[in-house]
């Protein structure tokens, strides 16, 4: 237990003395992407292979969070040089332990290779990807064992609730909180210091904060980063949030979705409680506050807020009208304030640094910086966290590295299912609140989808109202009916089905829809579909008039045939069909059976290009098959 | 069905109906499904009526009233997946098990379920089968993964 100020500071200064100056540090990140791609054995094999080279002693072996570059995991990174090794394979990790630990030296394939095979980038901080980002929140990501509360305090952990406690009073904290310009980081972007100001200020004892990590938008990842690698970040700032408003519980609204966030976020509960960091009498000052951590069994809409309240009472998740708003009555009746979890570990950093140190990140109205889940058809997947303002063409170009396979770009698509899609012509708009508004997208939570030219655009609008009709709670029927005849709509437009009309009509069930539906899932559940057609009418109306999809991908609406002069009956799509639909054999031309064929795009795909013999067509018939009799291939040289 | 592993789980959050989702996933948790049996003792014992457990049990995607398949496998069907073709995956599957998802087959080898973004987009298409990953899917290499399994 720590029982005051003095005692906090002199326990960090145990940590940090206890530290080997000279000791050697391996950090590999344990985040979901990064196990998935093996980095579990590569800690296994670490520890293993440093026991046998003895040299335990010396370094130590870490699981951490992610840093974010997803694309290149697993990521090892070496300290104090911050050696930066990528897609490391146990094979690899003998040789780090006897060359780079042991003998200091570098070993070249594993470092990223900038564009000229020489360059070598060694330093994490130097890679591209990394240098064109302001990572002031997942940037601790890679120093810390998010089960170990030690590495948090060690990096000036719980230093801001401490000064919170004893040098400011809760409405100073609100006060610099306003002036920091915060945003919510959850979709809406309310101001988080005028929710915190009316939840203060609202009549009443008892008193909630909560943390929304329901993190519900489908192909986004960035709560989730923080919550299982740096969970300390977001306690501490709840605890803050606590003071501030006047609350002594807590909750944590996690997707039980996310095991392993659920498995950190209890232990670093745990911990805060064990130092007395989170229980009664916080650190002496005579603060109480405790969490609690409730899981979400699995509803998109128990994101919203008042769908969220009604979860964490034990009961199914459907939105009420607001006002009245959480701030007066949320969760059991009482005042109640909300936030997501990059919101909350914003607050450490803005109390620790001030206002004015926030305010110098971003734009007019959008202060800070924001992470991205950065995915889809781009080269670098992963997340990345820029300051508020930058343009998405340095996104997509600078830090993703562009479309890869040589395709080009065709629309980012941002905001989740209430977002909207953004053509190639606005890729040099400031990525922040107003200005992704202005071409009708959203800022969201931070979900970035890269389109290339083989993404469908319909086929993107019928994905997001599918999404939403499945998770609309059904309690109002503008949502419940609205997304169930657009979703009826866009599926036949992408299976052939679509008649004239159904464009306008399609305009007209997203107005109604967004503007009579009661929570903000019906009420932006219109701006895929919106977007799409604004920016790529002309693909809606190739699938309608030509029955044709430009991008090919509209499965019911191609078809493939093998070009019998091009095909060298190689066998290839033919062992690769998995439906058997391809006949032929060495020297008989291969020919697809379309009856039998799943259009499964296979064949297309393992067709050598300097063959290039499968063709796809959309919106015309495919060419009659060669004749049995004609099937047998006669070698080139020969026929001339 | 073992009660006393429900009147444990029950025990744990004090029997409160408030807790009632959480009791849920715990039950779900440790039997992978909802027997019908359960859900009657969570009814008595939260003093809960059983209208407004079907509620919250049908309500929530995360729970099964039936009995899942040796093999569950979790097709992403998140966004970057999706644009990845995620699609043809699920086809695939659908074709090789001969399940939607949701299902599982008669003789409980696989259940299928679709999830919104698994956190690896990296690697996307990818599923997750009993709880390993497998990523850069393309059709026909999905359909010989899922031989493997009996
Ligand atoms: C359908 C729907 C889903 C939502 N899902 C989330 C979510 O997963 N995480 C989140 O933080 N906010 C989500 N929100 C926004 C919340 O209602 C709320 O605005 C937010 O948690 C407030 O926190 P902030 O001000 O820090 O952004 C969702 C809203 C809607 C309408
Ligand atoms: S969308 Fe499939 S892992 Fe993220």
């Amino acid at each position: 237990m720590i029982n005051s100020l003095t005692e906090l500071e002199q326990f960090r200064q145990g940590i940090l003395s206890k530290k080997d100056p000279d000791g050697i540090r391996v950090s590999v990140c344990a985040g979901a992407g990064c196990l998935a791609s093996g980095a579990g054995k590569i800690i296994a094999a670490l520890n293993e292979e440093i026991e046998k080279q003895g040299m335990q002693d010396r370094v130590l072996v870490k699981g951490t969070g992610c840093p974010g570059f997803c694309e290149r995991g697993p990521i090892v990174v070496i300290d104090p040089d911050e050696i930066c090794y990528l897609q490391v394979k146990p094979k690899d990790v003998a040789a780090i332990v006897s060359k780079t630990l042991k003998e200091k030296k570098l070993i070249d394939r594993l470092l990223y290779a900038g564009p000229g095979k020489d360059e070598k980038t060694v330093r994490e901080a130097d890679i591209p990807f990394y240098k064109n980002q302001e990572r002031n929140i997942i940037g601790n990501n890679i120093k810390i064992d998010p089960k170990c509360i030690d590495d948090y305090l060690a990096l000036d952990g719980y230093s801001a609730l401490a000064k919170v406690l004893f040098q400011m009073a809760p409405e100073q904290v609100v006060d610099e909180v306003k002036k920091s310009n915060l945003r919510g980081r959850g979709g809406g972007g309310f101001p988080t210091g005028i929710k915190w100001d009316a939840a203060r200020n609202a009549p009443g004892d008892t008193k909630y904060v909560i943390v929304n990590a329901d993190e519900g938008d489908p192909g986004a990842f960035m709560d989730r980063a923080v919550l299982e690698g740096n969970p300390h970040s977001i306690l501490e700032g709840l605890i803050i949030g606590a003071y501030a408003i006047g609350a002594h519980e807590g909750y944590v609204y996690v997707r039980q979705e996310y095991p392993l966030a659920l498995e950190n976020v209890g232990i670093a509960i745990r911990q805060a409680e064990e130092y007395g960091l989170l229980g009664s009498n916080i650190l002496g000052s005579g603060f109480d506050f405790k969490v609690k951590v409730h899981r979400g069994a699995g509803a998109f809409v128990c994101g919203e807020e008042t769908a969220l309240l009604l979860s964490l009472e034990g009961k199914p998740g459907e939105p009420r009208a607001r006002p009245p708003f959480p701030a007066t009555r949320g969760l059991w009746g009482k005042p109640t304030n909300i936030n997501n979890v990059e919101t909350w570990a914003n607050i450490p950093l803005i109390v620790n640094n001030g206002a004015d140190w926030f305010n110098q990140f971003g734009t007019g109205k959008s202060k800070g910086t924001k992470i991205f889940s950065l995915v889809g058809k781009i080269k670098n997947t992963g997340l990345v966290e820029v300051p508020m303002g930058v343009t998405l063409r340095d996104i997509v170009y600078k830090i993703g590295d562009g479309i890869p396979g040589g395709k080009k770009f065709k629309a980012v698509q941002t905001g989740g299912p209430a977002g909207g899609c953004i053509p190639e012509e606005h890729l040099d708009i400031a990525v922040d609140y107003d200005e992704l508004a202005k071409v009708g997208a959203i800022m969201g939570s931070g979900g970035m989808i890269v389109m290339d030219e083989d993404t469908c655009m319909v086929d993107v609008a019928r994905y997001f109202i599918n999404f939403l009709a499945q998770e609309s709670c059904g309690k109002c029927s503008p949502c419940r009916e609205g997304l169930k005849q657009m979703q009826r709509i866009l599926t036949n437009i992408t299976e052939g089905n679509g008649k004239e009309g159904d464009i306008e009509l399609l305009e007209e069930l997203a107005m109604s829809t967004g503007s009579a539906s009661l929570c903000a899932l019906g009420r932006t559940a219109p701006n895929p579909v919106l977007s799409t057609i604004r920016y790529f009418r002309h693909e809606y109306e190739a699938h309608i008039r030509e029955k044709r999809c430009p991008s090919y991908s509209c499965e019911k609406l191609v078809s493939y045939y093998i070009d019998p002069q091009a095909c060298t009956a190689c066998l290839l799509c033919l062992k690769n069909c998995a439906t058997d639909a391809i006949s032929g054999s060495r020297g008989q031309i291969h020919v697809i059976d379309q009856a039998k064929c799943t259009r499964c795009r296979s064949c297309y795909d393992v067709c050598p290009p300097h063959y290039g013999a499968v063709l796809r067509f959309s919106g015309e018939s495919v060419p009659e098959p060669i004749p049995v009799e004609r099937r047998t291939l006669v070698e080139k040289s020969k026929a001339i | 069905m073992d009660s006393s592993v429900i009147e444990r789980i029950i025990d744990k959050h004090h029997g409160e109906a408030g807790s009632l989702i959480q009791i849920l996933l715990d039950i779900q948790n440790e039997l992978r499904w909802l027997p019908g049996a359960a859900l009657e003792m969570v009814a008595e014992k939260l003093q809960v009526p059983m209208s407004r457990i079907q509620h919250t049990v049908t309500f929530y995607k995360a729970f099964s009233l039936v009995p899942k398949g040796r093999h569950e496998i979790n097709l992403c069907m998140g966004t970057a997946c999706h644009v990845r073709g995620a699609t043809r995956i699920l086809e695939m599957i659908e074709t090789v098990t001969g399940l939607q998802p949701g299902e599982t087959d008669a003789d409980m080898k696989f259940s299928l379920d679709t999830v919104n973004c698994l956190g690896c987009c990296a690697i996307g298409p990818v599923m997750e089968i009993d709880e390993q990953h497998l990523g850069k899917l393309v059709p026909d290499r999905t359909a010989a993964l899922l031989k493997k399994y009996d």
